[in-house]
């Protein structure tokens, strides 16, 4: 039995087949509309983030599938002090896979140690969100063709994005991947990141505090939102949560097939003006989300 | 100054100077009835000073936990008043329940029946990971 922990559970060749499934999904979706009748996803969201349960349980749903679960701690028994181990193996009873949110770095990988049924991490604190990163790969291969030779931008907050962690070890493994991180000094992508994946494997970065200043360069622009509840101090966030605005006036120095990405819920750190752009990826994303979920469950349940 | 010889146990020596007494508590040392003696900034040729631990008597000793806190020790083993065996120590690939993870977002932070667990990630820069939220350890 496979679980999505982290994203380096996935090879390389993994990863590729679940792109290649999700496509094919895209494609011929009544061909998967019954591939998981009978089954149960149970979704274990011990904090709250509507987008990613609803991506799950809605390829679910696609799947033929059904759906059980709670939405916040609160009306789970964690609330009694039940620990994740207990629980899991109590809603493995009544699913077939299950796809857990958990404030708590860590949760899920404990959650895999005692299961009987797939663990997908949906989150676990700043740590890992496997699915995002599956997501955010379908995304560049639909938009761009290709997962090669290409020069990235990630902008925001590098220091507890985790997506952003996830994204550049997922693309490590990939040829001739450039980053252009920007970030303000106080949210810089952490030394161990830099040390242990990007210098590890080669891989050449700039780092910038002004957005303009590579924008020609890159084929891809990922935004991230600075996460108020990732600060212990909140004038920390209120000083740095709007450093970066990009807009329609900003866009003019970019290429003309730039792909513009942002995991959501952005803020203020992408204009509305942006969101016509053809450029803007950001709105397909979450589209995009939903397919390689389906191809993930489809992975995990061993279904052909 | 003068600490008697002793005639069945062991001499950790090559003690970093200053890390005599963690090693002490780690080892639950304060609670034998025999001889235990630790000597503090003793004179060493490598590194100028050292602390060494004496212990009179043949008693389990974790070296994984030694070799964790520094490998560079030497464990002496003695028998009949005579060393028979000088030990080194390794850098072990993994400890269980030797220290805490003190990232407040771990989920051992609000989990007790959990073991605290840490893996070798970089053998050159000795750095250890919690293997559940991966945060590094600062020793």
């Amino acid at each position: 039995m496979k679980h999505l922990i982290d994203i380096k559970d996935l090879s390389v060749e993994e990863i590729n087949s679940l792109i290649e499934v999700a496509k094919d999904i895209m494609n011929h979706k009544e061909k998967y509309s019954h591939k998981c009748d009978g089954k149960i996803l149970a979704t274990l969201f011990f904090e709250p983030s509507t987008r990613t349960r609803l991506s799950h349980e809605s390829a679910m749903l696609s799947l033929g599938g059904q759906v059980l679960g709670f939405s916040e701690a609160s009306s789970s028994s964690a609330s009694k002090g039940e620990t994740v181990a207990d629980t899991v193996r109590m809603v493995g009873c009544y699913s077939d896979i299950i796809a857990m949110r958990h404030p708590k770095e860590g949760a899920p990988y404990v959650a895999s140690l005692k299961s009987t049924v797939p663990i997908i991490n949906a989150g676990d604190g700043g740590h890992n969100h496997p699915t995002q990163t599956l997501t955010d790969l379908l995304t560049i291969h639909c938009e761009k063709g290709r997962l090669e030779n290409l020069t990235i931008g990630l902008c925001g907050d590098l220091k507890f994005g985790r997506t952003v962690h996830s994204l550049i070890t997922a693309m490590s493994r990939y040829k001739n991947i450039k980053f252009v991180l920007i970030s303000p000094d106080e949210l810089k992508l952490p030394d161990y990141v830099k040390k242990d994946v990007l210098e590890k494997n080669n891989m050449e970065y700039v780092e910038t505090k002004d957005i303009e200043e590579y924008l020609g360069d890159l084929d891809i622009l990922y935004m991230t939102r600075v996460q108020k509840e990732r600060f212990f101090n909140e004038e920390d966030y209120i000083r740095l949560k709007d450093y970066y605005i990009l807009n329609k006036e900003k866009l003019k120095k970019a290429k003309n097939d730039l792909c513009i990405m942002h995991p959501l819920p952005r803020v203020n750190e992408i204009s509305t003006d942006v969101d016509d752009d053809p450029r803007a990826c950001y709105f397909k994303q979450a589209n995009y989300g939903k397919y390689i979920r389906m191809a993930l469950i489809l992975k995990l349940l061993e279904v052909k | 100054m003068n600490i008697d010889s002793i005639k069945n146990g062991y001499v950790i020596d090559h003690i970093k100077a200053g890390k005599g007494m963690q090693i002490y508590e780690l080892l639950n040392l304060n609670e034998l009835d025999c001889q235990v003696a630790i000597i503090t900034n003793a004179k060493s040729k490598k590194t100028g000073k050292k602390d060494i631990i004496k212990i009179d008597r043949d008693i389990p000793i974790d070296l994984e936990k030694l070799g964790f806190i520094d490998h560079n020790i030497t464990v002496n083993i003695v028998k009949n008043d005579k060393i028979i065996e000088k030990r080194k120590l390794n850098l072990p690939e993994k400890i269980v329940n030797v220290v805490k993870c003190n990232n407040p977002r771990c989920i051992t932070s609000i989990d007790n029946t959990l073991d605290q667990i840490f893996i070798l990630t970089d053998k050159e820069k000795e750095v250890y990971r919690c293997r559940y939220c991966e945060m590094s350890l600062k020793k």
